[in-house]
């Protein structure tokens, strides 16, 4: 027997201004979890992760991407958040005069209301906020401020962490989540995300270095150059990439 | 009714008929003040795109309005409900006027505290018209003297030689009024196309504090013209937060022209957020006069369908170590036109002026328009002024920033249009209209005015 796959992605072909950048991309995801997808810069791996989300400009041209046994690519944005879907950014965007507990409430709000989920209200989500950011270990003066002004690199992968948090989605996708990290603010950010691991939910977790999964173990790795995976392993296979780098990769392609 | 353009003969000639019954008429001052004034607009003409002041708002349509006539009496019987924004806990400082004319049945002056005349200038001209001999006029420069500041403003001639109403307000020395006095200004019942020339006054004396909030509403489809005059004067050590909110109807034309001088250590705060009318020119220039002075002329325009809103301000400083601000922000969408002037002058001795005045627009279609101007006039070499101006559309990586956190487009576009005209509001320093107005700006984004 087998179990029905989280995300199934067949063939996938992609391109941004006209430029073909995924180019047949095969990966199945089963609940709870976790695949790494390394590669070279420009191999399609934040190609991918917008894809998946719904980012205005990134064309499938061909190929299928099946979420819970749906077409993934009829949904606007905002269904796939509520679907499930999660993405945290390479680079958080800033958004000036929102603050962060209007954003996450907003949001929360948005996909229970979609869920035909009762919405909470002020005092009730607050509670709920408060116990997150404590959980996390994330200090209460980020949710007052606006969303990711002024935030360091580390607050705003962690505030990444806490939307996370806040969403419960059943699949997140890291984006570089390690970019522009030093060590401690890698390790705390990793905690983070290995504090939201449950037996369901799934990670995709991109990544340029291996760094980032000495702390996220994954239970796949895959290595994307020139938009497809050229290779998949297990976690030993991050390892190796270490050593060799990604140049018999992209010669191979 | 004649459809051809008002000419300085012709309004003359209107301004014959009714002389003896505008308000006043036996008050000597006035009647030549009037008279004076209705010479200067023969003199200036209406404004044409050659006008600098006006290359960007076309008068055109309110040039064939019939200027002397005002309301019947019977249709202002016929408000029960005032729309007001302050609720009942401040129902005894409010003063209400309907097409333009003081209505004391809907007005409520019970709570004004002592020290505070609070009255309709139709009433103040008939009971103790020199109260007004040294101000009307005379903030604004018109009553003659040597600094005529008012040479420019045809539509400011031509309040002054009609001038039928409006509130005056005096805040005696040393009162503080801590509750907002709000003037409601209902426009637009009868359906007369008609000019209602409002002419309103306030004086600050010295170290008194008061906030005025003037609310501008009329029906959806009525077609009027309100034709504004404002003097404010803010004596030594005074405090005046002046605040505006226009929501009238899309057939309305809303003109106005305001003058503020303000004195030695005195504060003037203004903010004006115009929603409504098919066409809206606010002109205000605010004078700092004494050392210390402090301005913060701050305003919110948004926009849809083909209104058109003018904001054009001056701000002048006269006098060493005076500061100003200035922050507008404008939503247009649809085939909205917005405008703003903005200059600010320091003149030779206005030395350690620190100035600064931005202006950012939001073009929420590419029918929308603004245009910018602002303006650095510097006369003194110890000054700290900057000024900006930028105009863009919705971040769309915000956008989708909050749609992949799950908020539907619509609400993820209104909560972008909030933020953005946030940072205006919070120029706001009185909470309760701050948050009176957050909740009108959320009624536009609902469409819900």
């Amino acid at each position: 027997m087998s179990v029905a796959p989280m995300l199934d992605i067949k063939n996938l072909h992609a391109t941004v201004d006209g430029k073909p950048i995924l180019k047949g991309l095969t990966l199945s995801i089963n609940p709870g979890e976790i695949h790494a997808m390394m590669g070279p810069n420009g191999s399609g791996k934040s190609t991918l992760s917008y894809v998946l989300t719904g980012r205005e400009g990134y064309e499938v041209t061909d190929g299928e991407v099946q979420y819970e046994g749906r077409n993934l690519l009829d949904l606007e944005p905002e269904e796939r958040a509520a679907q499930g879907i999660f993405l945290a950014f390479q680079y958080p965007v800033e958004i000036p005069g929102v603050t962060n507990t209007t954003f996450l409430k907003e949001a929360l709000n948005a996909i229970r209301k979609h869920r035909g989920e009762d919405t909470m209200d002020a005092m009730e989500f607050m509670k709920f906020l408060r116990a997150k950011t404590k959980e996390l270990g994330i200090a209460e003066d980020m949710l007052k401020r606006s969303v990711n002004v002024g935030f360091s690199g580390g607050e705003k992968k962690r505030n990444e962490v806490l939307q996370m948090a806040v969403l419960e989605p059943k699949l997140a996708i890291l984006d570089e989540t390690d970019s522009g990290l030093d060590i401690d603010a890698l390790k705390t950010v990793a905690s983070g995300v290995n504090a939201l691991r449950t037996p369901e939910r799934s990670m995709l977790v991109i990544t340029h270095y291996q760094r980032l999964l000495d702390y996220i173990v994954p239970d796949f790795v895959h290595v994307l150059a020139n938009g497809k995976i050229q290779r998949s392993g297990g976690k030993e296979l991050a390892v190796e990439l270490e050593k060799t780098g990604y140049a018999d990769f992209i010669e191979a392609a | 009714m004649t459809q051809e353009i008002l000419t300085p003969e012709t309004l003359a000639e209107q301004f014959g008929h009714i002389r003896a019954a505008l308000p006043g008429a036996d008050v000597p001052w006035l009647d030549s003040l009037r008279a004076d004034s209705l010479g200067r607009f023969a003199d200036l003409g209406w404004p044409t795109a050659k006008t600098e002041a006006w290359k960007y708002t076309s008068l055109k349509d309110v040039q064939t309005i019939p200027f002397g006539l005002g309301r019947s009496a019977k249709t202002v019987e016929s408000v029960e409900v005032v729309p007001c924004l302050f609720s009942d806990a401040h129902v005894g400082l409010r003063l209400v006027f309907v097409n333009g004319h003081f209505s004391a049945r809907l007005s409520a002056l019970n709570d004004m505290p002592e020290g505070v005349t609070a009255a309709s200038l139709a009433e103040v001209l008939k009971t103790d018209p020199a109260l007004l001999k040294d101000r009307l006029g005379h903030i604004g420069g018109e009553a003659g003297g040597p600094e005529d500041k008012s040479g420019g403003q045809p539509l400011l001639a031509l309040n002054t030689a009609f001038m039928n109403d409006g509130f005056v307000i005096v805040v005696g020395k040393g009162i503080v009024v801590e509750d907002p006095i709000e003037i409601v200004f209902i426009g637009g019942f009868g359906g007369e196309n008609v000019v209602h020339n409002v002419r309103n006054l306030i004086v600050m004396e010295e170290n008194s504090r008061a906030t005025i909030v003037e609310n501008y509403v009329g029906f959806p489809t009525s077609a009027f013209v309100h034709n504004e005059g404002c003097e404010v004067g803010v004596a030594a050590g005074a405090t005046l937060k002046h605040y505006k909110l226009q929501t009238e109807g899309f057939e309305t034309t809303h003109l106005n022209t305001v003058h503020v001088d303000v004195e030695r250590d005195a504060t003037y705060e203004t903010f004006m957020l115009s929603t409504g009318a098919r066409l809206t020119r606010n002109e205000k220039t605010v004078r700092l006069k004494g050392e210390g002075a402090h301005c913060a002329v701050n305003g919110a325009f948004l926009l849809r369908g083909t209104q058109h809103c003018d904001n054009t301000t001056v701000i002048e400083h006269l006098v060493p170590h005076t500061s100003s601000r200035e922050v507008f922000k404008g939503a247009l969408d649809g085939e909205s036109r917005g405008v703003f002037q903005g200059r600010i002058v320091v003149h030779k001795d206005a030395q350690k002026t620190d100035g600064h005045q931005m202006c950012k627009t939001l073009l929420l279609s590419d029918k929308a328009e603004i245009d910018t101007k602002p303006e650095l006039e510097i006369y003194a070499d110890d000054v700290k002024c900057s000024h900006g101006a930028t105009a863009g559309q919705i971040d769309e990586g915000a956008l989708f920033y909050l749609r992949s956190r799950g908020i539907p487009e619509v609400a993820a576009r209104e909560l972008l249009i909030e933020a953005f005209l946030g940072e205006a509001l919070e120029e706001i320093s009185d909470e309760r209209v701050r948050g009176l107005l957050r909740g009108k700006v959320g009624h536009w984004l609902a469409r819900d005015v």
